[in-house]
């Protein structure tokens, strides 16, 4: 099922693992002690402040995500990352730096990019007859709040773009990761116009901004909206809503039921 | 939360925010020098043409459409956000109404992700798989249906219209028949199906389509010769494979360039390669082209129809692990569906452990490993791709739709510009957006 990864983390930082608590053990594709562990979960739903009603809060979870994969990837996927390399090569870059890692999860072959060279390795991925990734299907954003701690820097926001070549008949994943601090990242609308909207959209929801972009707003929220609400920090509920100038007071706070 | 984000600045009118990376500058300075003639139009977003609330902003010089630009957002509802505070199964009733024309497209794509991201693939059973098809493969027609009876009525046609939704009204009565609803299904789950088929589906998918391959003939009669349909809808649109490829466009969009592009051929899900269709194509590049592939596709569709009804052997239709598999048996009771008694007595009556895991999985749900995957099907409208991201949790971390209406849309503006105003609205209709599946 899942292609050969090599453990990346570290085994088990916070005492109880529950990769292998019961629960988790019986059921299909756990990652035990293999992937990279990005973070520690305590109780089930995330929230810290008031007491524990869920009865979950002795709840320790190591989050691991897919680690980095060794040669050979199989399939197609090592003839991809050989031409993907040789290109870069010829361009003068190091395939090492460009590529940080290279993921083989569940049939899916994924290249993480520094981001300085986003724009270079889509270009490539799209024009080198070899490769020939002429669909993009767009840029989908992931939030990993509080994964800094783990890591030298902040990865905390990734850019998720699939490219799929009709030519060869292939799929494949960019992954660029941003930490919250510093969310800039090449825009790649030069290479593939249907990105326009697609990283619009990640900008409304994510705050991820994408230099270079014709007309970085937002898309679907409005104009003035404050804050990214995609994000995994952003508020549920408690806050006003603004809207054209209309403050319309959390929903908790518009009535007194006393 | 960080400095890209409009900057408010406090004026005697109230909080202004500047939106940073806009053009307006331009705009505003392109506006003072146009000449009398250049009129800007807002069609929408409550505009009975613009397919739901879909705002189209045109500049336009006589009857010289020079500028065309998109406003969406309206039908924005958050369901991307809402599925990270929901259990995995209970996904599926949320992505279904996302674009609300293709409930089981939306559904099983997410599904198949679900199942992809627990490894479980190979265990779905059979007949799961053959329903999801059937299924999907109805709801081709229905959406195709409703795309040429708007697309016509738009025109001005309104038999085609009345004839479309004549004949989408029987694919929901089919819908009705098994799922019980006629939109918004959370039919396929992962792991299968909510149930089985009712008694006296598969007659019924008969009686459809024989009615159907009666009825289709009808639009070739009524639309596909008629020299005025075919005026209006020959040469626009225009839309070339390097401008789809370009533009993302996929679906009928794609295929009216020449290209057989089709995820069930080219990446066969669900076992599509075990199917007898054809990928029907066009090389007009225009809006009647698409019409033509659509109907073709409808055609198509009913065989695979009769094709998954041929196969359907009796079986269970929901994964045997007992770890994932939703726990109650539902049954038609006197006030409507739900648990079956047998159900309800053993874990009420005699098991209490099926009690607790029944209470487990339903409120708590079950885990999914971590990792991400992509999984994509051919929606009517193109390339429905799940981007579903899994943190080990018993909800999903990240679900994102790349929903092919969002994506073709964008032609729109490569479509219109330099044509009449009277032709945006049959550009549009061609691209078939949906704005359920455009905002999400």
């Amino acid at each position: 099922m899942s292609g050969p990864t090599a453990g990346g983390g570290e085994p088990n930082a916070g005492g109880v693992n529950p990769d292998k608590d019961l629960n988790a053990q019986n059921l299909p594709g756990q990652r035990g002690e293999h992937g990279e562990a990005i973070r520690v979960q305590r109780g089930m739903f995330g929230a810290r402040n008031g007491g524990d009603t869920s009865g979950y809060g002795g709840l320790v979870r190591t989050v691991r995500l897919p680690g980095e994969a060794t040669r050979p990837y199989g399939g197609y996927f090592d003839e991809v990352a050989d031409e993907l390399e040789g290109a870069l090569e010829e361009q003068g870059l190091l395939p090492e730096s460009v590529i940080e890692k290279t993921v083989v999860d569940r049939g899916e072959l994924t290249f993480h990019i520094a981001r300085e060279h986003l724009p270079r390795v889509a270009r490539t991925l799209r024009d080198d007859p070899a490769l020939r990734f002429e669909l993009c299907t767009g840029v989908s954003g992931v939030h990993f709040p509080g994964t800094a701690s783990l890591h030298d820097v902040g990865r905390e926001l990734h850019a998720v773009y699939h490219l799929r070549s009709i030519t060869h008949n292939r799929l494949i994943r960019l992954e660029v990761s941003v930490p919250d601090s510093d969310p800039h990242l090449p825009s790649i609308v030069d290479v593939y116009p249907t990105n326009d909207w697609h990283e619009r959209e990640a900008y409304d929801f994510f705050g991820l901004v994408f230099d270079g972009h014709p007309a970085l707003t937002r898309i679907m929220m409005p104009d003035d909206w404050q804050g990214f609400p995609q994000r995994k920090d952003y508020p549920l509920g408690g806050i006003p809503v603004e809207y054209k100038g209309a403050r319309i007071p959390a929903p908790d706070e518009r009535r007194s039921y006393s | 939360m960080s400095a890209s984000q409009a900057s408010p600045r406090e004026t005697t009118e109230g909080t202004v925010y500047t939106v940073t990376g806009g053009d307006w500058d331009e705009v505003a300075a392109a506006a003072k020098q146009a000449d009398d003639e250049r009129i800007i139009v807002n069609m929408g977003p409550q505009h009975p043409s613009t397919h739901g609330v879909l705002r189209l902003i045109l500049e336009i010089d006589g009857e010289t459409v020079t500028e065309a630009r998109c406003g969406i957002g309206y039908l924005h509802t958050g369901i991307e956000k809402n599925l990270e505070y929901r259990t995995w199964t209970q996904g599926t009733t949320f992505v279904t109404r996302m674009d609300y024309l293709t409930p089981f497209f939306n559904e099983t794509a997410y599904c198949l992700g679900v199942e992809r991201l627990l490894g479980i693939e190979e265990q779905i059973p059979d007949r799961a798989t053959v329903i999801r098809v059937l299924l999907m493969e109805l709801n081709r027609i229905s959406s195709h249906l409703v795309a040429i009876a708007t697309g016509g009525m738009e025109l001005g046609a309104t038999t085609i219209m009345i004839y479309g939704f004549r004949d989408r009204e029987l694919v929901l009565d089919v819908y009705e028949l098994i799922t019980g609803l006629r939109m918004n299904h959370a039919y396929v789950r992962p792991g299968g199906l909510a149930q089985d088929l009712p008694p006296g589906a598969v007659d019924a998918v008969r009686a459809f389509v024989k009615k159907m391959r009666k009825n289709l003939p009808e639009y070739d009669k009524l639309a596909t010769g008629n020299p005025i349909f075919k005026g209006r809808l020959q040469g626009i649109g225009h839309l070339d494979l390097a401008g789809c490829m370009a533009l993302g466009a996929t679906g009928p969009i794609l295929r009216a360039t020449g290209l057989p592009h089709d995820l069930r051929k080219s990446q066969p899900y669900c076992g599509y390669d075990t199917y007898d269709f054809e990928v029907p194509t066009a090389d007009s590049c225009d809006a009647y082209g698409r019409f033509l592939i659509r109907i073709e596709e409808m055609h198509q569709s009913l065989r695979i129809v009769e094709q998954c009804l041929d196969r359907l052997a009796p079986g269970p239709v929901m994964v045997a692990d007992k770890k994932i598999a939703w726990p109650a048996q539902l049954a038609l009771g006197p006030d409507g569906l739900g648990n079956s008694l047998d159900h309800i007595k053993k874990i009420m009556g005699t098991s209490m452990e099926a009690l607790i895991h029944h209470f487990k999985l339903v409120t708590e749900g079950f885990r999914v490993p971590p990792g991400q995957v992509y999984a994509a099907v051919e929606s009517p409208k193109g390339e429905l791709g799940v981007h579903v991201v899994s943190d080990g949790g018993t909800r999903p971390y990240r679900v994102h739709f790349r929903d092919p209406s969002f994506t073709n849309l964008q032609s729109m503006a490569a479509m219109c510009e330099g044509g009449q105003v009277a032709d945006v609205i049959v550009a549009v209709a061609s691209i078939d957006p949906v704005m359920g599946g455009v905002d999400r």
